[in-house]
């Protein structure tokens, strides 16, 4: 099976606080840890697993630049056999319909048989696989926790629903499936295992090469346009507990006490 | 500009969920006098009731039954929903594991723009739509301009419009079952799988010690279980606690794990996301613990700890200890 994992490189949200430019342009991005979307890394791990069983080979897609090679080398590392880089000055600013655009592109220029995205990034709008499945005319399923291969035409699936409750279909291939977390253990990548893949070279493909318009793509061809980032007028909040963490724990002992936190 | 806008009713065992209307706000904040037409599909005696249930809040509502949509496949519904919508509608639909797989895709087969998550409409200004959303897990937020002069497909993050409680339309059905002959898909719903029944009953307990990412390794989870064992309380977690298989999935509050209704709630060394907190009801106490002073858990606790879990936990459960 020939499977492409479409992945971003994106601000790792549980190891920085992200805090906004005074003029609301973007948010301070000098300080950031940055890493592989958590989504796409599970995407890798799973399409790994399937041509594990089944063979066929895994190529990990990510629209950007050198950045973004870092982390599709990080996945080739887990054990993705190629990568390939869609960069292009045309493709920034690009909304999700956008990406999608570019992302369809790729894959029509490839053999593939399944595309695995994560079912979200950093923005949280959980779209670019359903955009790109209706571009290609492809079936969907989001936020997939379950893979089987049926035969060579379709997969059963599992996709995540409310409750966590697990709604099983069975989807015709090729299709898209957007992964959510907690679908598999991903793989620990070490030092050595990037290295081994440090030379390996990774193929880039600009909008000319892909065929894309670059009027259609980018921020000249985005419905959607970002006009600021700001912080919200802080709502009440909580009251926070000063003092040393002795202090704190007191203060919080006699507040558990009093709402009936203690048995 | 004016659209006729749309708002799609996802339903559960013959009731209408709660975004039926929270939806009519967020319609009335892209056009004030908006009178949105609810669209509902299914089957059976289950699908007449609940529509009758939305006639009392939407002035129209369009049926679609047909045996085929039973359960609510995404890749039967938007074929449909592309023979039903007229040119230029305006859709709105929650942002719910439905939504998800339902809009994007028919954003794009109706040409129109696709605006996902959204928490918050400032309004239209002729074509071009300001909405709020928010990113990084909710530590920032964006006003977007988007183009909407070929529809839209908005999805609605639960909880962000005030519901419609007035029930005063005195709406009518309108049966639309015709137009789902010969729908088909590439994709079949086969069961629903049950979530797993765990060991302890989360949705029972008054007091839970919530465990999330702050613990840092599997090893630390007794840190919270001890202060949870001198409370009195019950351990509970968020999601990547689960996907990382340190505790069991009957332990996770949130949209995709248990509905949990404590008096108090501690939130330790989780962030807060919207689908965590959509987990948690009764408006209880909350107390969080989280090193980084921007997690949103911040802005819906009570009280705050600004540390990090695995220094002041230790400290909390000896002083309760010391107390008894």
């Amino acid at each position: 099976m020939e499977i492409l994992v479409c992945v971003k490189r994106v601000p790792d949200s549980a190891e920085n606080e992200i805090e906004v430019k005074a003029d609301g342009s973007d948010i301070k991005r000098d300080d950031l840890v940055y890493s592989v979307n958590e989504w796409d890394n599970y995407a890798v791990e799973e399409a790994i697993q399937i041509v594990d069983r089944v063979g066929g080979s895994v190529t990990v897609a990510s629209i950007g630049n050198e950045e973004a090679e870092e982390v599709v080398r990080r996945e080739m590392a887990m054990g993705a056999h190629q990568g390939l880089l869609l960069v292009d000055p045309a493709f920034e600013g690009s909304d999700g319909k956008g990406i999608a655009a570019i992302l369809k592109a790729a894959v029509l220029k490839g053999q593939y048989d399944l595309v695995l995205t994560g079912a979200q990034a950093d923005d949280g709008a959980a779209q670019v696989g359903g955009m790109l499945a209706a571009l290609l005319d492809w079936p969907y399923a989001s936020l997939v926790n379950k893979i089987e291969v049926q035969d060579g035409h379709t997969l059963k699936i599992g996709r995540e629903i409310e409750g966590g409750n697990q709604e099983i279909n069975e989807i015709e291939m090729p299709c898209v499936l957007s992964i959510q977390t907690g679908i598999n253990e991903p793989r620990y990548v070490g030092i050595r295992g990037i290295r081994k893949v440090a030379s390996v070279e990774i193929p880039v493909m600009n909008a000319g090469r892909l065929g894309i318009d670059p009027a259609a793509v980018g921020q000249a061809g985005a419905g959607v346009k970002r006009v600021d980032y700001f912080v919200p007028p802080a709502g009440a909040g909580a009251e926070i507990l000063q003092g040393s963490t002795a202090e704190i724990a007191a203060k919080l002992l006699d507040l558990l006490k009093a709402k009936g936190g203690l048995k | 500009m004016a659209a006729q806008v749309f708002a799609f009713i996802v339903h559960k065992d013959g009731v209408a969920d709660d975004s039926a209307l929270e939806l009519i706000s967020a319609a009335r904040n892209i056009f004030p006098d908006a009178s949105p037409t609810a669209i509902l599909t299914g089957a059976g005696a289950g699908l007449d009731a609940v529509c009758q249930e939305v006639a009392a809040s939407y002035k129209q509502v369009w049926k679609v039954g047909a045996a085929a949509l039973i359960y609510p496949n995404a890749e039967l519904v938007r074929p449909l929903l592309l023979k039903l919508l007229p040119k230029g509608a305006v859709l709105l639909l929650p942002h719910n594991t439905f939504g998800m797989d339902l809009g994007p895709g028919l954003a794009v087969k109706m040409g129109a723009t696709c605006i996902p998550d959204v928490v918050g409409i400032d309004g239209l200004a002729g074509a071009t739509l300001k909405v709020v959303r928010q990113e990084f897990n909710g530590q920032a937020s964006t006003h977007l301009a988007c183009d909407v002069s070929n529809g839209a497909v908005i999805s609605v993050r639960s909880g962000s419009f005030r519901p419609d409680e007035s029930r005063s339309a005195g709406g009518q059905v309108v049966d639309k079952s015709g137009e789902a002959v010969g729908l088909s898909a590439r994709r079949r719903f086969v069961e629903v799988v049950q979530a797993e029944v765990g060991d302890v009953d989360i949705t029972k307990a008054d007091v839970l010690v919530s465990v999330g990412r702050g613990f840092g390794d599997k090893e630390n989870i007794p840190v919270a279980e001890e202060l949870a064992q001198t409370m009195g309380a019950v351990v509970s977690c968020s999601r990547p606690i689960v996907d990382a298989k340190w505790l069991e999935k009957s332990r996770q509050v949130g949209t995709s794990g248990k509905t949990v209704k404590p008096k108090v709630y501690l939130a330790l060394g989780i962030s807060g996301s919207f689908q965590h907190m959509g987990g948690l009801k009764g408006n209880p106490f909350i107390v969080a613990v989280n090193k980084n002073p921007k997690a949103p858990i911040f802005q819906v606790a009570n009280v705050g700890v600004v540390a990090d879990v695995l220094e002041f936990v230790p400290e909390l459960t000896e002083k309760i200890r010391e107390a008894k």
